[in-house]
Order: structure tokens, then sequence, then C-alpha cells
């Protein structure tokens, strides 16, 4: 059987709340069968829209959302079987934690044994098997989002979506619980639509990303190549770090282009920017500027070092370099480290490749 | 032994314990002062008064006062089935003959008569034989006496005498319920005819509890609104629900006497609209129908707000969890929200009930006959009839039922699931 590419489709869906701003402008995308895929974005850029008009809690001001080829934008949420971890988990605080798991069976006229072996399995599959009796109350922040997660799962849901369900968790444990999240898709092959404005958090979990701002995705594409690859300066702003410069393109060829900035040129990528004359940003990743390059570079500076930041498994290095003192260097800590020191002067080089003319910031 | 040796010590040595008592006796004593005032105000508006008001409705320390001698000598009265013997006859004629001397007599023959009728009569008799020094100390008393009077020679008045020695009394009590001591000390109700008390206590807890009924069905929607809304609504709503709150008790129960009267605004739209007929007005007030209209209006705010409070804190989210989980609406409501909301219910229902088994001034004023409560009785005792210790008896029996309410409802829902805000 074949996974259904367009399990989820959102077509042309617009959405406004006070008929003056469109906080949805204009959706259009096709979610697979079992892909785990993430609206990332901005607060206020509309992600979280969609996610509720996908739940049914908003309608769509105009256009249609699909499931599995039907149009379900006049389905009441609870007749459209979809499964949603909320924010902050909205477990039923006067229910045990079994009742929790049963509440989508009981609704749904299972019968007794099989809300148990149901419960009994959603709860082994977040690992919290005997915690059948516990009130959420007596829960720790990290087992609650867990039974929020079995809640979601154990009506077996064709879609299960996630509103930023590990923001309320501490750095360690939200990890651990992005592992734990991915590792049950995996296994039990759900669709996931996920939204959060946690880039790493994105990165680490989808198969594909959707970064959303000013209500449009600028992006759809899976984490590697939208790290890698970001196709507007705004992504490439918000997904990682980043190193811009800003200037005029004064020569284009097939793949490289020369970039006058306000007293030097550089060499970059022609990504967005077809002639000459063209205003752009140029991005540049970090790691990918190394310092006195043994292999020959296209892009060659000197620079003076502002700032030495030591990050443990890294050392974080800002330059003055091409007039600007905001460049940032990531150097991995390593017993050949080189000695760095502030206002010393160092070689850097990075190649054209890297170096991606986008839009105009 | 093992015990004291160890004991641990603060690096001074000092056992710790005792280090510890130390530092927190001064925050205790802060503490203390902090409440000290309201305790002083406590003391002195409310358990002092209920105190006075208990004792007073238990006293009955005037004829003990009044006839000491008698009730010494009636401790050696055995057969009570015959008259008491002489030493009685002399106790009480000495007694009478002090209390004549000070005209304090009047008053024993008032209080006697309420115990049994014929009382005052005998004593005027006596009262005078006394004042014309017709009396000889030296024979028997108990011949003279009898001779007065043919009730003197029957033994049901001695009796009655007999019942006033204790310095307390359950009759007011027993009043209250309609009850009292009959001649042979057994507790007997009253004719039927005679029982106004019980339907009033009967009245009241009816019109208690569907007062709260109606604010309760009326409550629950204004406030899961006024907690639903966006807050320039809400706010207006609210403001809808705390005006009349805030007008005067007086003016409102006024403004319910001004629509209600069979003139009034209530009636005269019916009769616009032709569902009664003009000379066929209904009574809608001077009746019960007066006093649920008016106290659910009056009570509404403080079902509203213990609800609302409540309501507040629960988040949106959870009704959504439970439609999204595949509960229609209704099920999403009764399952999830609803048992969310039981302590605002539990705090609001409460409230508006121990409000309204006490009220007073809104039955005293459009409650008509059929419409008063057991305030009203207690107010009417304490202003007319000026019987204080039974006004006390039955306002003590009034807070008893509230407590005894609080209890029921402790044991049911728990008072620690109360919420006020």
């Amino acid at each position: 059987m074949s996974k259904n590419p367009e399990f989820v489709k959102f077509d042309k869906v617009d959405k406004s709340y006070d008929g003056k701003v469109l906080v949805v402008k204009d959706l259009q995308l096709d979610i697979a069968e079992g892909e785990f895929i993430t609206m990332l974005g901005p607060s206020g850029s509309g992600k979280t829209t969609c996610l509720m008009m996908l739940a049914g809690f908003e309608t769509p001001t105009h256009g249609e959302i699909l499931l599995d080829g039907n149009i379900i934008s006049n389905i009441p949420p609870h007749k459209r079987g979809i499964g949603m971890v909320f924010q902050n988990y909205a477990l039923f605080p006067h229910m045990t934690v079994y009742e929790n798991l049963a509440f989508p069976l009981r609704v749904r006229k299972v019968e007794k044994d099989e809300i148990d072996k149901k419960v009994d399995k959603a709860l082994s599959m977040v690992s919290l098997s005997g915690f059948e009796t516990r009130m959420p109350a007596q829960l720790s922040g990290g087992q609650q989002q867990r039974v929020a997660v079995a809640r979601a799962l154990v009506f077996d849901p064709a879609v299960v979506l996630m509103d930023e369900p590990l923001g309320a968790l501490d750095k360690n444990l939200r990890e651990s619980m992005q592992y734990e999240i991915k590792h049950i898709h995996e296994s039990i092959g759900v669709t996931v639509v996920y939204v959060t404005h946690d880039q790493s958090e994105a990165l680490t979990m989808s198969n594909r990303i959707a970064v959303f701002n000013d209500g449009k995705v600028q992006q759809l594409s899976d984490p590697a190549e939208l790290y890698e690859k970001p196709v507007n300066s705004f992504v490439a702003e918000f997904i990682g770090e980043n190193n811009t410069f800003n200037g005029e393109v004064i020569d284009i060829a097939k793949d490289k282009c020369k970039v006058k900035l306000a007293n030097s040129e550089i060499l970059a990528n022609p990504i967005s920017i077809k002639s000459k004359g063209e205003k752009t940003t140029v991005s540049l990743r970090p790691e990918r500027a190394l310092i006195n390059p043994i292999d020959k570079m296209d892009n060659m500076f000197t620079g003076k070092i502002e700032e030495v930041i030591y990050h443990g498994d890294h050392t974080r290095v800002r330059l003055n370099l091409l007039g600007s003192s905001e460049f940032i260097l990531k150097v991995p800590n390593s017993t050949s480290n080189l000695e760095l020191k502030v206002s010393q002067d160092i070689n850097i080089g990075w190649n054209s490749v890297d170096a991606r003319a986008l839009d105009p910031k | 032994m093992s015990s004291e040796t160890k004991q641990i010590l603060t690096t001074d040595g000092i056992p710790l314990e005792v280090s510890l008592k130390k530092a927190e006796k001064k925050n205790k004593i802060k503490a203390f002062l902090l409440v000290a005032p309201l305790l002083l105000f406590l003391v002195i508006t409310y358990i002092f008064p209920i105190g006075d008001m208990f004792m007073r409705s238990v006293d009955d320390k005037m004829i003990t006062n009044m006839l000491p001698k008698t009730f010494k000598a009636m401790e050696k009265w055995e057969n009570l089935d015959e008259l008491p013997p002489e030493e009685v006859y002399r106790g009480f004629y000495e007694d009478y003959k002090l209390l004549a001397e000070n005209q304090q007599h009047g008053k024993l023959g008032q209080r006697l008569n309420k115990e049994k009728n014929g009382f005052n009569t005998i004593t005027k008799k006596l009262f005078r034989q006394i004042k014309r020094k017709k009396i000889d100390e030296s024979a028997s008393i108990k011949e003279q006496i009898n001779k007065l009077h043919k009730r003197w020679r029957n033994v049901e008045y001695w009796l009655a005498i007999k019942r006033t020695a204790p310095p307390y009394t359950m009759a007011k009590y027993l009043k209250g319920m309609d009850m009292y001591y009959a001649a042979d000390g057994s507790i007997t109700q009253v004719d039927e005819d005679r029982r106004i008390h019980r339907i009033l206590w009967l009245r009241t807890l009816e019109i208690a509890f569907f007062v709260t009924l109606f604010s309760f069905f009326m409550g629950y929607p204004i406030a899961h609104l006024l907690a639903t809304l966006p807050m320039k609504y809400s706010n207006l709503l609210m403001i809808c629900v705390l005006l009349p709150f805030w007008t005067s008790l007086l003016v409102r129960t006024a403004s319910w006497m001004i629509l209600l009267q069979q003139q009034g605004l209530v009636n005269d739209f019916f009769v616009m609209i032709g569902l009664v007929a003009d000379d066929n007005r209904p009574e809608m007030m001077y009746n019960k129908v007066g006093t649920y209209v008016a106290m659910t209006q009056i009570l509404l705010p403080f079902m509203v707000l213990p609800l609302y409070s409540v309501m507040k804190t629960i988040s949106p989210s959870l009704m959504r969890a439970g439609k999204s989980l595949g509960g229609t609406p209704f099920v999403a409501f009764w399952k999830v929200y609803f048992p969310l909301t039981i302590p605002g219910i539990g705090a609001g229902c409460l409230l508006v009930f121990i409000l309204a088994i006490g009220y007073y001034i809104t039955p005293a004023l459009v409650g008509g006959a059929s419409g008063t409560l057991i305030s009203n009785q207690i107010a009417f005792h304490m202003k007319t009839t000026l019987d204080w210790s039974f006004a006390s008896a039955m306002g003590l029996m009034l807070l008893t039922g509230v407590l005894v309410i609080y209890w029921i409802y402790n044991k049911l829902v728990g008072v620690d699931n109360i919420k006020l805000g």
C-alpha cells in the first residue's frame, strides 16, 4: 500500500480574524501520510492558526483543508479523529492518568477490555506503565507531557497535532523528549504535524520543515537542505547562525557572482539574484569560514579578533572583517587548538559556494 | 539513653530544638500580635454576644432566686402525688412575704402564670392576706394557705412551682420547635393548629433551597459567559452583575415592590400583552412568589462571583482537548468542564443557602404572611413581644442549623474544595 503524498492538504487557505489582516495567506501545503512535518516560525507567523484550522477550532476564511481526500472544513473537531497535544498538555486534572487515556476510547464506546489493553499499550509506549492511578498533579512536567502524547495517540488517530508540546520543559528533558517523540513517530508511523518556534527542535525531529513568516510558508524542505540551502534571507537568519554582508552585485556568472560591499568585493553563490546592479544580502554560516585554510579558497581576507568566547565544545570568535565587527567564527575545540587572542590579526577564508547571495534584507 | 546521646547540637553547643524554638518564638509573637486586633474584635462582637444569647436563651434563674426557701424545702417533698409537707408551705410563705415587702410579688405571679394558668389569682389572694396580716405564723401555714383557694389544694400547682426550680431550662428551645414541658415534666407537642414555628422552619429551608437552585441555574451560564467572553464584553457584563450588588439592599427590595405589586409594571405588562385580564391581576407580592423573585435576584451575585473565579482558572484548552479527543461538545462539558467547576458550585451554593436561611429585610417587605421566614419571627420577638430569651433561642437554633449544613457539606464535598476566589 503506497503512502498518500497528499494525506493532509491545505488548498489555497486564507485566514483572517478581524477582516483586516490576513494571518495566513494563500497557504498551499501537502503533508504525506506518515510524515513528521514541523511548522516553524516566530510567534505571530500563523503556524498555530494553521494547526487550529486543521484541528477544527478555527475555520478557514477562504480555501479548503482536505484529510485523505475529504474536505473537512465543515466537520466539527470531535468528528475529525485528529489527536492533539496541547502547549500546556491540557490533561484533565480531575481524572487519573488511566481515565485521561480512557476518555477518547470511552466516548467512542470502546469495550472495557479493549480500553484496558489500549491504555496499557499507550502507557508502555511512553514508558509510564504503572502510573495509571496517579493524578496529573502528582506527575512531573515531563511525565505529564508523556501522558498527553499517549492520550493523543491512544485512539489510533490518522494525524496527531502537537502545539509546542515541549515549551514548558527544561533543556535536558526537552532534548530527551524530542528523541522520544521522534522514536514513537518512527515506530507507529502516524502522521505528525508539529508546531514550534525552536529551530533546533525542528531540525532534530522533522522529516520536513515548513518555515512560516508573515502568514506564508517561506521554505518547505528537509532539515539539512533548510540549514544548508536557505532560499531567502529570512530563512537564513531564522535557522541557525549566520554572517551577513549587504552589497550590490557587480558581476554575475552561472554559479558565481561578485558582490561589492562598502569597501571591498567578495565572491558569492547567486541564489535569488538574477542580474547585475541588484542589491543582495550574502549569508555565510560561521562554521564554513576557516582560519588559515590549507586548501585554496576563493575568498581570503584578514580580520582582527574583537572577542573570544569559550563555549565548551567550541570557541566563538568575533572578528572585525570587511568593515563589520559582527563577523562570527565557530572554532571547534581540539588539542591542536590555535592560540586566539583579542586584537590579533588572522587570515580567514571561505568558498564562494557557501556564501549565498539572497534577497536583500 | 541513646536519644540523649544522639541529640543534635548547634555549633555553640545548644540543643538544636531549643535553639529552633528560640528563633521561632519571636516570629510567633509577631504573628500573634498581628492577629490580636481581629481576635479581640471577634471576641467582642461575635463570641461574647453569642455566649450572652445562649445564656439568655436558657436562663431561668428569676424564680430560683425569688423562692430559695421553697425550693430548699421541696427537696424533702418525696411523695409527689400528695400535697407537699408543711415545710414547703412555710418556705413559700416566707419567700412570698419577703417579695411582697420588696414589691416583687407581681413578677412572680406573672411568671408562674406562664407556667400554669390560674396562678395570678391565687397569689394575689395570698398577697392580700399577708398585707392584712391575717396569716398566723405560729399555726400551720399549710392549712391556712389551703383554705385560701381550692387551687392551692391542687397538687398540680405545687408541681408547677417545682418545675421552675432549676436555674436553666430548655423550654424556649422546645417552644421554637412547637413543643413544651407538660405538667408531668414530659416533652409534648403543641396542638396541631398551633404549630406555627415548625411551618416557619420548613418554609425557611424550602425557600432557601429553591432560591439556591434558581440562583445556580441562572448564575452558572452568566459566570461561564463572564469567564469566556473577550475582556471588553466581560467587563461590561461584570458591571451588570456588580451594579445591583453595590446598590442598597433596601433600594433593590423596594424596586421589586414597584415591579411586582398588583398595579405594578410586571402586571401592567401582562395585561398589555393580554396574558391576564385587567380585573384578574395575579398577586406576585406579599406571598412566596415575591420572596423567591426578590431573594434570587439579590443573592445572584453571591453565586456568580465564586463560580466566575473558579471558571476563570479553567484553561480553555481543556474543553478543546475534550473535543479533539472525540467528545461531543456536551460530553466535553459534562465530563471535563462541569467537574472542574464543582468547587465554585459548592462555594456559591453554600454562600447563597446560608445567606438565604437568615434573610430578613426582603421577606419582611415583599413576603407578606406566606412569605416570611424564621428570621422575621425572631425579629418579631425581639421588637414586639420583647421575649428576648425566645428570640435568642431561635437565633441559636438557626446558627446550629447553619453549622450542621456546613458539616454535611464538608462531609460530602470537603471544605478544602471550596474556592471563593
